[in-house]
């Protein structure tokens, strides 16, 4: 039996460990903004915060979360007002808004660790979050107006 | 062709389960040839406006949202001719129902071609004023008025002449016993002048942000049914390829895993069309026991009739069939002869190969085939043909079948092609319970519809003052039609309509244009902005190359081939078929004025011919499609080791009358990140028939630091009085050939294969 947090509640899991923490919060807690795009850790569509850092939950077993807290998309902010979420809208980012989940709590993740990055370690931080339909531009300037009114 | 009534109050609230007191629909006389077939009456009414007691306005979206926004610009369309006040409007996705939801009677709501916004821009302003108008005559009766002296504005009506005004909502019970003018003769209601717009042509952002910012947005895999099983599917890895045999022992010892189950190989006479090929399925309880217990099967395959599809011969081939003399689709004067008198005569061979889609959501699907009629709950981009190939599957009628629409994530052309819903609806039936097929990545980038290879040969000559005198180009690449007729050897004049029949250097007194054949020996289909990509990139990398050749400056040379005629009558020069998407000439005649008009603004915006950095350039392509015009100045700087960066990207799109600016905007950035994918990355090869690449590392797509960030996108206001062209495809096609240009400029290297090496300079 695993003990976890997932967005402030306890959750417990009693089967494969090694199942990904993605399929336990998509197909056992029904928390859908998580999203699967690459199964590898490739493309970052399923980030999700493990103790407050940026994870790819596609391949982080969900032994590696016990009794630690998980945060998705739903749990960023009460109100969905996170700066960064704010931003996004701000910035109008989205286009088809499947890898946005992922795009946000990876911003969400580096702005925590670093309040004012440069344009150099945007780019390094979000280079793992493909974005097909090449939103690029505005996550980038989203991201400098997060950091800026946060 | 369109007449709007007002619908019965039950009926509408049966279907959507909405709560509103007043309803306004239209009637279809479908006018296709596959409406018809599909037992489309002309008696049903649709449903797009619907207004509470509260004044809620709930507008209907009947076209798939794919991140290309028609969720916002066409209800924008309804609300502005209403008079709506944004802030009070819901948008409601409609379900696939042509006979409902299609009122141009154009596509049955097949989201693809760039073409919502141009087949909707009438319809839907006719939808809303229709409307107001109702509500204008309720609050006259209301107030014992003539209609005439009530007008609607920012969701009130107000009495002329007194201080009486009205919410929306305080009408709708009168304007719910309100007769619509019905029938063809009826009139049609009055339109704002443009002047008056409040809403079209301003910028609005996204309906969906808060919930595409919050995880509350809704895709193909986000939805359940009760007692559902998940699905995933080990396909053959070569087209056509069957099961011979499988063993599921150690699959089925996965916790989770329930059964495994074959479904049945598409029998061979049968072309692949949309269909499942068949392969075997493991089904169970949540995602990852079943992908864990695919690979646990033991599965020998019988590889088909496609095993020697292999790239490295068949690459070659299309090579050398694109150097033979093939079916000329265009010929002006006599090439032949211009050749013997030229001045100098420049050849080229251009290679771009089978690209996939990579959607950030794989296709997924999930259907209940028990219940009737059959319940389908997909991310598709085609309604109609999912409930189409979906009862076929299951030996029903498509009137037993229903299907709703989810947000896609991303489709690019990949979910217009529905084989994962059959899927889905053969295990569905196979089970006895609701089944959600999910695709992996490897999934989709293995066993996808490919965007199509090809070859081009161009040959071209310019005399003694520089201009061209012929210009000949040869295509081989394999068709989608092939889809239906696997004999197909080649492209057909609807692929060859896309950029190369319609090319635009209309200055060059003889021309000749041909498609040559190439055998099909995967599923070809159509991927954004479709052979348009291919022609594109040898048109104008070639254009560059005569231009470099007469030693003379790109812009000039573009500016004086393409020429400023107001129309390119392409039957001057033989043509019969449709060159214009299917629109009627007369609507969207091909005009190099326009295209050169784009041009010019680009490379002015761009600051085309400042002085750069060595090893910087700016290169230029401009090219039509989809009616729209479009053009692109990358500027590109090349560093030591021959790696590259895009510091800025100027585009500027002619699309006629636009109505939403900052979608447009959206599109074209996107466009140059995926047209960046494709130059810099996009490749699928086969070895002995099957798929080599898997995944985002040997699929790359562009990453945020590889592309460009600083995209400025300037829209043409020269013909914003003309119709709304397409906005989705058109950005793609010039990005590629810019960029190569901008390299030939920055390094003087041609690079004429895609996609781009990773060392420029050595390569």
């Amino acid at each position: 039996m695993i003990s976890l947090m997932v967005n402030g509640s306890a959750r417990e899991f009693d089967g494969d460990a090694e199942m990904p923490i993605l399929w336990f919060l998509r197909d056992e807690l029904e928390l859908t903004g998580t999203k699967f795009g690459c199964g590898m850790a490739l493309c970052g569509a399923c980030t999700v915060h493990l103790d407050g850092t940026a994870v790819r939950a596609c391949v982080t077993p969900i032994s590696a979360a016990a009794g630690k807290a998980i945060t998705t998309i739903e749990g960023l902010h009460p109100e969905g007002n996170h700066p960064v979420q704010k931003a996004w809208r701000k910035e109008n980012v989205p286009q088809c808004g499947y890898c946005q989940s992922g795009q946000i709590m990876q911003a969400a993740s580096l702005l925590a660790a670093n309040p004012k990055p440069t344009d150099e370690e945007i780019m390094r931080g979000m280079d793992g979050n493909i974005c097909r339909c090449g939103t690029y531009q505005r996550i980038f300037s989203a991201i400098k107006v997060a950091a800026q009114e946060a | 062709m369109t007449t709007i009534s007002k619908v019965s109050r039950r009926s509408f609230l049966q279907t959507t389960g909405l709560s509103a007191s007043f309803i306004l629909g239209a009637h279809i006389s479908p006018r296709c040839l596959f409406a018809a077939m599909s037992g489309a009456t002309t008696a049903q009414p649709n449903y797009f406006v619907a207004i509470a007691a509260d004044g809620t306005v709930t507008l209907t979206n009947s076209r798939s949202e794919m991140g290309q926004g028609v969720r916002t610009g066409m209800p924008m369309m309804i609300a502005e001719e209403l008079e709506a006040d944004w802030s009070r409007v819901k948008i409601w996705q409609a379900p696939g129902d042509a006979t409902k939801y299609d009122p141009a009677g154009k596509d049955q709501q097949n989201t693809d071609g760039s073409r919502s916004t141009r087949h909707g821009f009438n319809v839907m302003r006719e939808l809303g004023a229709s409307a107001r108008e109702v509500l204008e005559k309720a609050a006259a009766q209301k107030w014992g008025v003539d209609a005439s002296e009530v007008y609607a504005k920012n969701h009130r009506l107000y009495h002329r002449g007194t201080d009486r005004s009205l919410d929306f909502g305080e009408v709708v019970e009168i304007a719910a016993e309100i007769d619509v003018p019905f029938g063809a003769d009826a009139p049609k209601p009055k339109l704002k002048d443009p002047s008056q717009w409040r809403y079209i042509g301003k910028d609005m952002p996204v309906v969906d942000n808060f919930d595409m910012s919050t995880g509350g947005a809704d895709y193909g895999a986000d939805y359940t049914l009760p007692g559902m099983k998940i699905a995933v599917v080990a396909r053959p890895p070569v087209y056509r390829g069957k099961v011979k045999s499988f063993d599921a022992t150690e699959a089925l010892k996965v916790p989770g895993v329930e059964q495994v189950i074959e479904i049945p190989a598409l029998p061979n006479d049968k072309p692949a069309e949309f269909r499942a090929l068949g392969g075997v399925a493991v089904i169970g309880r949540n995602t990852w026991s079943v992908m864990q217990g695919r690979k646990k099967l033991k599965i020998e395959w019988d590889a088909g009739p496609f095993v020697g599809h292999d790239s490295s011969t068949y690459d070659a081939a299309l090579i050398a069939s694109s150097q033979q003399p093939g079916t000329v689709i265009r010929k002006r004067g006599d090439v032949d002869l211009a050749f013997a008198q030229a001045d100098k005569v420049v050849e080229a061979e251009y290679f771009v190969p089978y690209l996939a889609h990579a959607p950030m959501e794989p296709p997924v699907a999930l259907v209940d085939a028990n219940s009737r009629p059959v319940q389908i709950i997909t991310s598709t981009q085609a309604p109609l043909q999912t409930r189409q190939y979906v009862a076929e599957a299951l030996g029903l009628e498509i009137a037993d079948v229903e299907c709703q629409i989810t947000l896609l994530g991303g489709a690019f052309g990949r979910k217009s092609k529905p084989d994962f819903a059959c899927e889905a609806a053969i295990l569905s039936k196979a089970i006895g319970a609701p089944v959600r097929v999910q695709w992996s990545r490897e999934d989709e980038i293995q066993h996808g519809y490919y965007h199509s290879a090809s070859a081009q040969y161009a040959k071209a000559a310019l005399d003694k003052d520089g201009k061209v005198i012929a210009w000949q180009q040869r295509v081989a690449s394999p068709s989608i039609m092939a889809l239906w007729n696997p004999a197909q050897d080649g492209p057909v004049d609807f692929e060859a309509a896309l950029g190369l029949t319609d090319m635009p250097y209309n200055t060059i007194p003889n021309l000749q244009l041909e498609t040559c054949k190439a055998p099909a020996m995967i599923r070809v289909g159509w991927l954004r902005s479709v052979n348009n990509i291919q022609h594109a990139f040898a048109l104008h990398s070639f254009a560059d190359e005569l231009a470099a050749a007469a030693g003379r400056d790109p812009l000039e040379f573009l500016l004086e081939t393409i020429g400023d005629a107001e129309v390119m009558d392409l039957s001057k020069d033989g043509v019969e078929g449709d060159t214009v998407y299917g629109d009627p000439v007369a609507d969207y005649p091909i005009s190099p004025k326009r295209l050169s008009n784009t041009l010019r603004i680009v490379a002015k915006a761009a600051g085309y011919g400042q002085q750069l950095p060595e090893g910087s350039g700016i290169g230029l392509a401009a090219h039509r499609s989809f009616q729209s015009y479009v053009a692109i100045a990358v500027q590109v700087k090349v560093g030591e080791n021959g790696e590259f960066s895009v510091p800025r990207v100027d585009v500027a799109i002619d699309c006629g009358r636009y109505v939403n600016p900052e979608g447009v905007r959206k599109q074209m950035e996107g466009a140059c990140t995926f047209g960046h994918s494709i130059a810099r990355f996009g490749k699928i090869t086969t070895t002995l028939g099957a798929v080599d690449q898997s995944n985002f590392n040997d699929y790359r797509v562009t990453r945020l630091s590889e592309g460009p960030l600083d995209i400025h996108v300037h829209l043409v206001e020269d013909y914003v009085t003309e119709l709304p062209c397409g906005v989705g495809e058109p950005g793609v096609p010039p990005y590629a050939p810019a960029l190569l240009n901008a390299i030939y400029q920055a390094i003087g290297k041609r690079i004429r294969t895609l996609p781009l090496p990773a060392d420029l300079r050595t390569a």
